[in-house]
């Protein structure tokens, strides 16, 4: 349980941290919070031959709002955004999948975009990513580029960034007036990863009816899974039975030892109705 | 390849000689023998190694001694007072029997003294967020949540 040997790097700034990923390949693993990276490491998991430690890059430590999304920064922890009041006003969600993200003591040193970058299909904020069609912001020695969270999670474990790129920002849109937002999940024990989670964002129109509702799946699939529940949703005056059948269908989730494919096709639906039914209650009281 | 790192550790400044690889958890055990910092899980699952980075809660076994270069620690070994005075935390534990063989106490200890100096009076609801964290195998975590709880009254009455 001790990490095997590499070499390491600590940049003082954005431009020095990715001149040297670019110097060092594939093998380069940049280091942030560090709470899935470290363990990967002690169980020789992982065994890269370089980090980059970009934990004194405090200009990436920001969490800022532009017109119609929150900032966060690379090093920005999940603590510090679960916190921050202007971004839990613009964007309720983050704070309420925030909440479900390991245990506080994770969370002061674990970063959001580091958990993003990881690409975990249990995590909560990779789901909150993709719901929200954010992107991530990859900075590298030939420039920047955005990517959208669709595009972003390629499998598990695996995401968009390159070699030689540092993930540096992450943007995650703001909800809508007219909508609201929610997240329930299960698992074993409150801070373990979920055997399913649902975030939901259900959205109304100007006759206070359903006017789009959508899901994002963890734990159920190899990348966040987002579901598009709108026609199920419709007619939800007397529940949303019809939209956690729909989702039923469409997951195709796999057993483990904590849970069976079953057990988790039938936690899709119960949590699928939960997350929506909160979400229009969320919306029904932000129209308040 | 070996790096020079510099700490404040319980108020005294340290200097170690470390390889990238060393985890706080070890440097603190091993070059600076101070072995109150428990090591059980080694992947950030029981919160045996907690300690304060710049007064903030962290593992230790999921950071790199090198990565705390400059930073100021507290181990367990730095609550108590100068004289041997126990913290408030540390008192409550005694009075609540919070401990039976001691083993993950000093994650407990370390994690909830920095919960209390954010919220110093916690509902009992976030008395079990606080250590939701932290596995304890024998002493059950009834008694636990009742120091947490009493640690919160000492504290108030002593500041």
């Amino acid at each position: 349980m001790k990490p095997s040997s590499f070499g390491y790097s600590r940049p003082e700034s954005v431009a020095e941290a990715v001149a040297i990923l670019a110097s060092i390949g594939p093998d380069g693993k940049v280091l942030a919070g560090g709470q899935s990276l470290v363990p990967l490491l002690n169980m020789r998991l992982a065994t890269p031959s370089h980090l980059v430690d970009i934990n004194r890059l405090s200009e990436l430590a920001y969490i800022s709002i532009d017109h119609d999304h929150i900032a966060v920064g690379a090093l920005a922890r999940h603590a510090d955004v679960l916190r921050d009041p202007v971004a839990a006003a613009a964007q309720p969600l983050l704070a309420m999948a925030l909440r479900l993200v390991a245990h506080p003591v994770i969370r002061n040193r674990g970063t959001t975009v580091g958990s993003i970058v990881h690409a975990d299909p249990s995590g909560e904020m990779t789901a909150v990513l993709a719901l929200l069609d954010g992107s991530v912001l990859a900075t590298s020695t030939s420039g920047q580029r955005f990517v959208q969270a669709r595009d972003f999670f390629l499998g598990p474990l695996e995401s968009d960034i390159q070699p030689g790129e540092l993930a540096t920002e992450a943007r995650f849109p703001m909800l809508a007036a007219s909508a609201g937002c929610a997240f329930a999940e299960v698992s074993r024990r409150h801070g373990d990863y979920a055997v399913c989670g649902v975030a939901a964002v259900v959205e109304l129109g100007d006759d206070g009816r359903v006017r789009r509702a959508r899901a994002a799946y963890l734990s159920v699939a190899g990348t966040p899974l987002v579901l598009d529940l709108t026609e199920a949703c419709a007619g939800a005056a007397d529940g949303f039975a019809e939209a956690g059948r729909l989702a039923m269908d469409q997951v195709r989730p796999a057993s483990d030892i904590h849970a069976s494919a079953s057990y988790r096709r039938h936690l899709v639906g119960v949590l699928t109705e939960r997350a929506c039914r909160d979400a229009l209650a969320h919306a029904k009281e932000r129209a308040r | 390849m070996t790096f020079d790192v510099q700490m404040t550790v319980n108020g005294v400044a340290r200097t170690v000689r470390v390889p990238a690889r060393l985890l706080l958890s070890d440097c603190l055990r091993h070059d600076l023998r101070l072995t109150g910092t428990h090591v059980g899980c080694e992947h950030g699952v029981c919160g045996a190694c907690t300690v304060l980075v710049d007064g903030v809660a962290v593992r230790s076994c999921l950071m790199l001694a090198v990565s705390a270069d400059g930073a100021e620690i507290t181990t367990v070994e730095g609550l108590a007072g100068p004289d041997g005075t126990l913290s408030a935390v540390q008192q409550a534990f005694a009075d609540c029997h919070g401990l039976q063989c001691g083993f993950c106490t000093p994650g407990f200890l370390t994690t909830i003294t920095a919960a209390l100096a954010e919220n110093p009076d916690p509902t009992h609801d976030e008395a079990r967020e606080i250590i939701g964290g932290n596995l304890c195998r024998c002493t059950g975590y009834q008694n636990i949540v009742k120091a947490v709880l009493r640690a919160a009254e000492l504290g108030r009455a002593g500041s």
